[in-house]
């Protein structure tokens, strides 16, 4: 593994107030295969907590567990102090689940289901709120085969949430949903949390994670190779930021290598991006100009999350779909 | 949004109740096994009632008519078609879609789906029941069964072993298609052996032999003999019941809920 794992990986944060969710060294291995390795972390009641990874990496996996769906080979599993091996009814009671592949029978209405799905638990939610927050008043009386991806997609997560959830885990919520849709659905993920229910987010998208989550694990060939505020995990990964500009003519890149702050000189095209940190644009601009060089199209890009992230693990996420800015 | 929380007493009745609505209203969606599991039975008694030489009693039937002996035999079709039509096939796409699999995060537990649906199987079974006895003593004369008791009891194991049959078919099907190509290729060889093409009593006597050991073939037997005589012999009961242990084992062993 390339990954440079970062301390916090290392033990579990301890985040503030009661955990909602404490996983302590999960292990899960199908036959040869280590699907998830050594996974640490705790999630704090109102907290939305991402897992993010590319496909593969143990996300699903990880949360399969946690909600009772598999039995780990080792390790602890605690959700609000309950154990989902032999608490399982409790459990089924405060967690909501939208699981990344089900399915409802084809010829149910959307009411139907929800009727239904309103009927196992003890204190549900209100159907009436829920098809209104989640825009599917209008849907109540069609067929679950008659319902878009993105409808579909929003009925899973309204059923996750009608149990009246203490903690909610959503695997891949908005894949499948355009641009408009996924803001949707990060807005009605915003309004659940501030209604005080925990939420565990599966995703392999960097935008959705750096807007909603709270904290994030990072997880790649089934281990945490970071975890952390998702702005501080991308400060942290790239150390910092990079510059990218035209110059004026080609030049040495020892020129800009050996100013102070400066670790790395990359060329795209007729671009030259550099890396490091300090009073970088000032720094290149100068050394440029004595070198009686310009720099044009200056653009300084703070690191993200996806920088973040191939910087420790030295893979690209799947970016399906992400055709928005 | 505010959520209203409602208290409620415990979940189970009233969320199995909604579970049996919701495979009601699919059965009567995907109507199939409704059509032929009450209508082609009652289309086909109605159709022999009408033929006048099946309604007189023939000695080589042991002075039953026709008539008389396919009404066991159109009971046997119509529960067999319900219980293999709407059993391993539905069942199986439910596995295949992952509604068992988010069901086993609730607070319910999947195997209660499968209870709901035999619920809604069981009633159609009894309508299809009611039906034909009724258009048969109703509009061709038939008498009423002599032994109720023993009918009920031929019905209910007979029901068990189909039960128990489809969901080792479930068992062992991994796509639905694959339990439908099953559910057929068994279903035409047992209603052969039911005797719809011919009845069990005009077999030649190896045919005869095997059929009284299918389960088909034993239903008609056990239910014929309750109709017409009295309380059905152990035999056709203890293979009935048979059946029901061993693919009750085998599908309970076998049968995977995701």
């Amino acid at each position: 593994m390339r990954a440079r794992t970062m301390t916090s990986a290392r033990e579990p944060v301890q985040a503030a107030g009661r955990p909602a969710v404490e996983i302590a060294h999960l292990r899960k291995t199908y036959g040869t295969l280590v699907a998830v390795d050594d996974v640490s972390f705790s999630v704090a009641e109102g907290e939305i907590f991402g897992i993010l990874g590319p496909n593969g990496a143990g996300k699903t996996t990880t949360v399969e567990c946690a909600v009772g769906l598999r039995s780990p080979d080792s390790g602890t599993i605690r959700l609000m102090g309950l154990d989902p091996q032999t608490d399982r009814d409790q459990i089924h009671e405060i967690v909501g689940v939208q699981l990344q592949e089900s399915a409802f029978p084809a010829k149910l209405r959307v009411g139907e289901i929800l009727e239904e799905y309103r009927s196992f638990y003890r204190q549900p939610a209100d159907v009436t709120d829920l098809v209104e927050a989640f825009g599917l008043a209008g849907k109540r009386g069609a067929y679950y085969r008659s319902l878009s991806g993105g409808q579909r997609q929003r009925l899973s997560v309204a059923l996750a949430l009608i149990g009246g959830p203490k903690i909610a885990v959503l695997d891949e919520m908005t894949t499948g949903l355009d641009p408009q849709a996924r803001r949707d659905a990060w807005d009605l993920i915003e309004s659940v949390r501030d209604r005080g229910v925990t939420i565990v987010l599966v995703t392999h998208f960097m935008e959705e994670a750096e807007r909603l989550c709270d904290r994030v694990a990072l997880i790649d060939n089934g281990r945490i190779v970071a975890l952390d505020a998702p702005a501080r995990l991308a400060a942290q990964a790239r150390g910092g930021k990079s510059v990218r500009f035209l110059p004026s003519a080609p030049f040495d890149d020892r020129l800009l290598e050996k100013l102070p702050g400066v670790t790395r000189v990359e060329h795209e095209g007729q671009h030259v991006i550099v890396t490091g940190t300090g009073e970088l644009v000032n720094a290149v601009i100068l050394a440029l100009h004595a070198a009686g060089l310009e720099a044009r199209d200056v653009q300084l890009d703070a690191s993200s999350l996806e920088d973040a992230f191939m910087w420790l693990t030295g893979t690209h996420l799947h970016q399906e779909g992400e055709s928005q800015s | 949004m505010n959520a209203t929380l409602i208290a409620r007493p415990a979940p189970p009745r009233a969320a199995f109740g909604q579970m049996v609505r919701n495979e009601a209203r699919l059965a009567w969606r995907q109507p199939t096994g409704i059509i032929a599991g009450i209508g082609i039975s009652v289309g086909l008694l109605i159709m022999f009632g009408e033929v006048s030489l099946f309604r007189q009693s023939s000695g080589r039937l042991g002075g039953l008519s026709t008539f008389d002996v396919y009404i066991p035999i159109l009971i046997a079709f119509a529960i067999g078609i319900i219980a293999l039509t709407y059993l391993p096939g539905p069942l199986v796409s439910y596995r295949e879609q992952g509604v068992l699999r988010r069901l086993s995060t609730t607070p319910v537990p999947a195997s209660w789906v499968l209870a709901a649906q035999m619920a809604v199987q069981v009633c159609l079974m009894a309508i299809a029941v009611f039906l034909l006895l009724l258009v048969s003593m109703v509009f061709f004369g038939a008498t009423a069964p002599k032994n109720p008791g023993g009918l009920i009891l031929a019905l209910a194991l007979s029901i068990a072993a189909l039960f128990t049959i489809g969901l080792a078919i479930a068992a062992v099907a991994h796509t639905a298609s694959a339990a439908r190509g099953i559910m057929a290729a068994t279903f035409y060889p047992l209603l052969f052996f039911a005797g719809l093409w011919y009845p069990i009593p005009l077999m030649p006597g190896v045919i005869q032999g095997i059929s009284h050991v299918t389960p088909l073939g034993a239903a008609v037997q056990a239910m014929q003999y309750s109709m017409d005589v009295s309380f059905p012999p152990v035999a056709p009961l203890l293979v009935l019941a048979a059946y029901a242990l061993v693919f009750g084992y085998l599908g309970k062993r076998f049968f995977q809920w995701e």
